[in-house]
């Protein structure tokens, strides 16, 4: 067996396993998110929510899928068709591929590479393409006001993301997600570093586009955004890459100011890929709670967050811990460089 | 000082904060919904529902075709043509209630004189077609059979306040 895997189809075949045993419980949670989240909703509204598909509803997310599916993809004459197909393909595959560097447990990424956070904050980045794209290539006023919309927001908060990454790292002292993550040994991040842990939260909801930050979907406003011209297997691409990204940012949020993978004062080791998942959990939930309760910004409103409260804090937080980091002689001990 | 008050309270998000704990409350309070098909509301005696157009104990119908509902019905959506019947009595050939233009006031139920046409506790009445929603006298009179105990009650109850 060890002989198979050692040749390169075997490689192959060991990397294609891997991804499936990371993709497939991740989409089988990213379905039951929308289920979760219709039922955290609904008992903030004091309404019951799904409860007729199978025990307590749990078949609706696949009853929805089953739907999506038979549903007719429509593309609008007016549309260049090979864009407008290729915006939620990206979007879906971008999703998918930032989780190749998660570590769910201590080594369990499929790819543990050195510069783990960057490339997280690469892919999460590009995935602005794909709501531009369909915004463009859809040909409507509406989506293209809610492509351009997200574009703004999405590189707005990005900087003061990349700030509290960049304090992160400052106290772990490595890009290498795996490192950070036990560089968390003592204390979880989220302590020293409250503030910023809030502003990654807040950053976050911005970065997915959601309440109260769903300013390029805005339904209200703009029918659905970016993609009001989708239907069927594309829109649901769009939807699975949403929640998807949701989830990764939980992950992102986890792995940064959590411990990822550890327990709380070190509590059942063995359980690390619980712990993750329960973690993520608690943002997930953080998510869908903010959505229950805070109402829609304005696009004025939103800007202003992003670029004279949330940029100067983070800056401002950044130099005060790397100050407090040089002075008082915490900087974590690098490996000497090569 | 008004200015660090308010600046601290942004800054410590006290009031999102206040705002997120109230939704968290709601979350574990008791839900308020009622699982329509199989459980249902409690209706008032005075419910204005589907029509029905009901008998006397001896199977007479007690419509004597007086019109005082066709006349005082608001969307004029009641239609009724009488004739002797062969026993002399004043008997309705047609009454036709257009079910789509009805509006439930319950007026007609008000004009009856002999409590003939009467506005039931069914609202579960809806079709598959417009022109189901057309009644003619057989399908109100069919409706009083149907629900005859219940509405005696309901007028029963409601008769001290009338």
């Amino acid at each position: 067996m060890s002989g198979f895997l050692a040749t390169p189809v075997g490689q192959l075949a060991l990397v294609v396993g891997e991804a499936l045993a990371l993709l497939v419980p991740l989409l089988i949670i990213v379905a039951f998110l929308t289920y979760a989240e219709r039922k955290i909703l609904a008992a903030i509204q004091l309404r019951k929510g799904p409860n007729v598909v199978g025990p307590f509803g749990l078949m609706q997310p696949f009853a929805d899928a089953l739907k999506m599916m038979m549903k007719e993809t429509i593309i609008p004459s007016g549309a260049n068709p090979l864009l407008f197909l290729f915006a939620p393909m990206l979007t879906f595959v971008l999703a998918m591929m930032a989780w190749a560097v998660i570590p769910v447990n201590e080594g369990w990424a499929i790819a543990n590479i050195n510069v783990g956070i960057l490339y997280l904050f690469a892919i999460s980045s590009l995935g602005v393409y794909g709501v531009m794209i369909a915004g463009w290539a859809s040909n409507s006023e509406y989506a293209f006001l809610g492509a351009l919309r997200s574009a703004a927001q999405m590189v707005s908060y990005e900087v003061s993301l990349g700030f509290v990454i960049v304090t992160v790292l400052l106290c772990a002292g490595s890009l290498n997600l795996s490192d950070i993550v036990l560089a968390q040994r003592n204390i979880w991040f989220a302590i020293p570093l409250f503030p910023m842990f809030v502003v990654f939260i807040i950053s976050m909801l911005a970065e997915t586009n959601r309440s109260p930050f769903d300013l390029p979907e805005g339904e209200s406003e703009i029918v659905a955004g970016f993609f009001v011209e989708y239907s069927s297997l594309a829109f649901g691409l769009f939807f699975l890459g949403e929640y998807a990204n949701m989830v990764l940012m939980s992950g992102m949020a986890t792995i940064l100011f959590l411990g990822g993978w550890m327990g709380p004062f070190g509590l059942w080791p063995a359980l690390g890929p619980i712990w993750f998942l329960l973690k993520v959990c608690f943002f997930l939930f953080i998510f869908v709670w903010v959505r229950g309760t805070l109402p829609r910004y304005r696009y004025d409103q939103l800007m202003r967050l992003g670029w004279k409260v949330f940029l100067p804090l983070s800056l401002a937080w950044l130099v005060i811990t790397a100050g407090v980091l040089v002075g008082a002689g915490w900087l974590p001990k690098l490996p000497a460089p090569v | 000082m008004a200015f660090l008050d308010r600046t601290a309270r942004q800054f410590l998000l006290l009031e999102i904060a206040q705002g997120m704990w109230l939704t968290l409350r709601y979350f574990f309070s008791r839900k308020a919904t009622l699982n329509y098909p199989y459980e249902k509301n409690p209706l008032s005696p005075r419910f204005r529902g589907e029509h029905a157009l009901r008998r006397y104990p001896n199977g007479e119908e007690r419509c004597i075709a007086c019109k005082l509902c066709e006349a005082i019905c608001p969307s004029q959506c009641i239609v009724i043509e009488a004739e002797p019947r062969a026993d002399g009595s004043r008997r309705t050939t047609r009454y036709d209630i257009d079910m789509t233009k009805c509006i439930y006031c319950g007026l007609c139920e008000e004009a009856c004189p002999v409590d003939a046409i009467v506005e039931g506790p069914n609202f579960e009445f809806s079709v598959e077609t417009r022109e189901e929603l057309m009644y003619d006298k057989a399908r109100l009179l069919a409706n009083g059979d149907r629900w005859e105990a219940e509405l005696a009650r309901r007028l029963e109850l409601d008769a001290p306040y009338r």
